[in-house]
């Protein structure tokens, strides 16, 4: 239980797929003007990638090692494929603002990534569990990304109005540059709290 | 004949696919970081480009459509574009060396890879006709390799400047980003197609 908690919990501070790994970052700037964006893109991805770590580790033992890439790239885009289609049935409004991007899940690194170094070499249920978790950091980073722009651009959250009238939304927040500019803070910020914990962790002796 | 020109200009400074779009943001913030690497990575994706997007076209209009398997479109464009990506590699290094040495071993990284797999994709969605979509996929290239070059002259001036340890590296690339997207922020509303 322990272990399953352990490879869990990597994926969303020490290995994070978007401040750490810096992997699969296009989504992370181009859906996270709104937070219901950023929340529904997450689900999506945690889906995929949790479904595809546990269809590659089933089928590990029957791929040939030599065709392996191109039967990931399948597995992805079946999955992505149902996911679009479920969207585009019950949450219309959601699919058309996700637009190309929720296409373009099938190529994110992260998760042909997470395929080849963890799931074709581990069990169904650790493989399950990294793919959750790997998902679960991700959708916390979009999350956050959203939350951020969203109250800086407009003044709401979730399209809630949070700052009174006295707040002057910085349009710019909710535009191209905006993102860019917030995620090289936020990486930096991350690393910071890396170090910081690693220093702390240092001088208790636990490493 | 202006209607094309309009396309093109719009891809590459108005709708910059790098920094108003955010595709390819992987391979600009990983190659970045010398300009002959960049020069290199900036005409293979616009070749790339231009093939696999006339090549997806002709599969949609003529396999897909007919068959009415258009919700396939996401499974097919991907192998498709990444089986050709690796054809061309291996025709490239067989039959014009020089060229592969000049940029083959970029093709493999962009045999996966948002902009290159998103072009054929916002193609198909505009209901571009055959020329269209190859002056729009020219058109994104060029808006790719110049966002590309743009960034690493940046980063090549950047190596002298002194950045705070904690947005060193990636952070920094950010924020320069972000700032060369606000300056091409200014060409919006020029050209709408």
């Amino acid at each position: 239980m322990r272990e399953l908690w352990d490879i869990f919990k990597k994926g969303i501070i020490a290995e994070n797929p978007i401040f750490v790994l810096a992997l699969s970052l296009c989504p992370a700037l181009a859906v996270t003007s709104s937070a219901i964006n950023s929340l529904t893109m997450g689900l999506a991805v945690m889906f995929v990638i949790t479904a595809n770590n546990t269809v590659v580790s089933i089928t590990r033992k029957i791929v040939n090692p030599k065709v392996r890439v191109p039967v990931y790239i399948t597995s992805v885009a079946t999955i992505v494929t149902v996911v679009q289609l479920v969207l585009q049935a019950y949450l219309p409004v959601l699919y058309k603002a996700l637009g190309i991007y929720l296409a373009l899940i099938v190529v994110f690194a992260i998760i042909l990534a997470r395929a080849e170094v963890f799931a074709s070499k581990n069990k169904v249920t650790p493989s399950f569990f990294d793919g959750l978790g790997m998902g679960c950091g991700f959708l916390l980073a979009l999350l956050s990304i959203g939350v951020i722009r969203e109250l800086l651009g407009t003044g709401a959250i979730f399209g809630i109005k949070v700052l009174g009238s006295w707040y002057n939304p910085a349009l710019i927040m909710i535009l191209p540059p905006g993102a860019f500019i917030l995620i090289g803070y936020m990486v930096a910020g991350f690393k910071m709290l890396t170090e910081h914990m690693e220093k702390v962790k240092l001088e208790r002796g636990e490493i | 004949m202006g209607h094309y020109l309009t396309l093109l200009a719009s891809n590459i400074v108005v709708n910059n696919f790098v920094l108003t779009r955010f595709l390819g943001l992987c391979i600009f913030f990983g190659v970045s970081k010398s300009l002959n690497a960049s020069i290199g990575m900036g005409m293979a994706v616009t070749s790339v480009m231009t093939l696999s997007s006339m090549l997806a076209w002709v599969i949609y209009h003529f396999v897909l459509t007919p068959f009415h398997l258009q919700f396939l479109t996401t499974a097919v464009f991907v192998l498709l574009i990444a089986s050709f990506v690796q054809l061309l590699e291996m025709i490239i290094k067989k039959h014009a060396s020089t060229l592969y040495n000049m940029w083959g071993i970029y093709l493999l990284l962009i045999a996966t890879n948002c902009i290159v797999f998103g072009v054929p994709l916002i193609n198909v969605e505009n209901n571009y006709s055959f020329l269209e979509s190859t002056v729009a996929a020219v058109g994104a290239g060029l808006g790719f390799a110049l966002a590309i070059v743009l960034m690493a002259s940046l980063r090549e001036k950047l190596r002298l400047a002194d950045v705070p340890k904690a947005l060193q590296g990636l952070g920094i690339a950010f924020i320069l980003a972000g700032m060369l997207s606000l300056a091409f922020l200014g060409f919006s509303g020029m050209i709408s197609v």
